[in-house]
């Protein structure tokens, strides 16, 4: 338990920087430091191309979405640690959509073999061709609003 | 302590209004008219009520906004908030209020006028890590857990198609559900697929309504002119908001509610005459089957097959044709109420199930998020 709050104060003892600078230089920025909050971390990540979750160092189970401290158990001894990107389907549907509005597009849950859930769409793939146990990737691309995480099927995938 | 509010609250009056299409009025209009339905129903009047429950999809403060309208300064007020269930689990709330002294006449109270005003409105907040993919709430939450329960259990299109079709043969029954022409589980399987594996009839009806119901304490209950149905157990379990936090999509947590309901009234499903299920989508039936035990997990499409859960069949469920064939105004909860206690009064016409005494009411909201479970009885149950 000597852990706990760790990152907290040795947050506190780094000086340097922006946010921005930081996260780009340290694989392991805190986020509870008053100058970046964990969801600008972790979209800021995102920009640069990197999937990260926050994990306990204590329990040492990921958790998302990003959060000041780890859900059900409160510990705030947080890291962010780079997903190795892997996931599976969990659910699929196709949103079906008038041709001129766009089209059919796909809408997925993903389980990441680090242990989270999270909402998304399999993109380079027909969205009725997407499947529950499909193995994906992730991979990032530029959405309406900034970057967009997204996954891809894998080469052992169908 | 819970089972000590067992049987100390009823239910007095129901009313509703609008049900369907009322262009012209709006949700407030039609929350105040099924108010004074449902008063003039329990022989109580406006000035009667200190006690007021109401969620809305319209109003950011639901309960000032209503009493206002009524014109009423209520001694107790909630605007719990948990999407469609919420009037479920207001019987609860009013119930403890009820007994605590702090109110004596509890109205739960709702209105909707969705359809006319143009369809489906929602205060409800994006999600930031789901709203970049474009879910369409709820419906692509309800198409993931229908799809995730193919794939685990089996479950086919045509059990789905089942559900609505169950719900379509009991609105046929109703001389007010809104659609009563008949469908057929080919019908449901080749209309517009609009997230698969859900068809625009597997989806809940977009329709106006008001509803409301008026709760007493026990003891008050038995001056009232209508035989009091008394609620026996009532409870209300969430684990998540959206679907992407929801530990198992296959199962709800209607497996707490329902057991805690059914631990507050002493009694079991099997003993459960009628049932009132939040069907927003014809997986919410299976699902809500299998986690209030009515069925073992994975079981509950084979168990609504053959027409099992409709008129004749041998499980009577959404005796009004329910949200996909009755009326479903943006939040539904308190519609499964009323149908519960006309059943339990022996007032539900050609839809009537014989000797009903126990009845189990279901609210669902969100994403299969919050789960509202309570059980009504006539007064032999208590």
């Amino acid at each position: 338990m000597d852990d706990v709050g760790g990152a907290m104060r040795r947050e506190s003892d780094d000086q340097g920087g922006s946010g921005m600078e930081r996260v780009e230089s340290d694989l392991d920025a805190p986020t509870a430091d008053g100058t970046l909050g964990p969801d600008s971390t972790y979209l800021n990540y995102l920009a640069a191309g990197r999937l990260m979750l926050q994990r306990s160092r204590s329990t040492g189970r990921f958790f998302f979405y990003p959060r000041v401290i780890e859900p059900t158990t409160g510990q705030q001894d947080l890291e962010w640690v780079e997903a190795c990107g892997a996931g599976t389907i969990y659910s699929t549907t196709v949103a079906r959509r008038l041709p001129e509005r766009g089209g059919d597009y796909n809408i997925v849950l993903v389980d990441l073999i680090e242990g989270p859930r999270l909402m998304s769409c399999v993109d380079g793939v027909p969205p009725d061709r997407v499947y529950i146990g499909m193995p994906v990737v992730a991979a990032f691309v530029q959405g309406s609003n900034g970057p967009l995480l997204v996954f891809r099927p894998t080469e052992e995938g169908r | 302590m819970a089972s000590s509010l067992r049987g100390k609250a009823a239910v007095v009056g129901v009313g509703h209004a609008g049900m369907g299409e009322a262009p012209g009025y709006s949700a407030m209009d039609l929350l105040a008219e099924a108010s004074l339905v449902a008063l003039n129903d329990a022989g109580l009047s406006l000035n009667d009520v200190d006690g007021l429950f109401v969620g809305s999809s319209f109003h950011f403060m639901p309960t000032l906004s209503a009493a206002e309208y009524l014109g009423i300064q209520p001694k107790f007020s909630d605007s719990n908030m948990i999407g469609g269930a919420s009037f479920v689990a207001h019987t609860l709330t009013a119930a403890l209020a009820l007994n605590a002294g702090l109110c004596n006449v509890a109205l739960i109270a709702y209105g909707s006028n969705q359809r006319t005003a143009g369809g489906f409105v929602s205060m409800s907040e994006p999600q930031p890590y789901e709203a970049p993919y474009n879910p369409r709430n709820p419906l692509t939450a309800y198409a993931l857990a229908a799809a995730r329960h193919m794939y685990e259990y089996g479950t086919t299109r045509e059990q789905l198609a089942e559900v609505a079709v169950a719900a379509r043969g009991w609105a046929q029954l109703n001389p007010e559900a809104f659609m009563r022409d008949p469908l057929t589980i080919e019908d449901v399987l080749s209309s517009r697929m609009i997230s698969d594996p859900l068809t625009l009839r597997d989806c809940c009806l977009v329709t106006d309504g008001g509803a409301a119901a008026v709760m007493v304490r026990a003891q008050d209950a038995r001056q009232l002119k209508n035989d009091p149905i008394y609620l026996l157990g009532s409870a209300t379990a969430h684990w998540h908001r959206q679907i992407s936090s929801m530990p198992d999509l296959t199962k709800t947590a209607a497996a707490e509610s329902g057991q805690r309901a059914f631990a507050m009234a002493g009694v079991l499903p099997d003993e459960i005459d009628v049932l009132e299920v939040y069907d927003a989508f014809t997986i919410n039936t299976i699902l809500f089957l299998e986690d209030l035990g009515f069925c073992k997990k994975g079981e509950g499409g084979s168990f609504v097959e053959a027409g099992a859960i409709g008129p004749n069949g041998r499980l009577p469920v959404n005796t009004n044709g329910g949200g996909l064939s009755c009326v479903h105004p943006g939040m539904y909860g308190l519609f499964l109420l009323i149908e519960a206690v006309k059943q339990l009064r022996g007032q539900a016409g050609a839809r009537q199930v014989l000797d009903a005494s126990l009845a189990l009411v279901h609210g669902n909201g969100g994403t299969l998020s919050s789960q509202s479970t309570c059980i009504l009885g006539v007064e032999a149950t208590l």
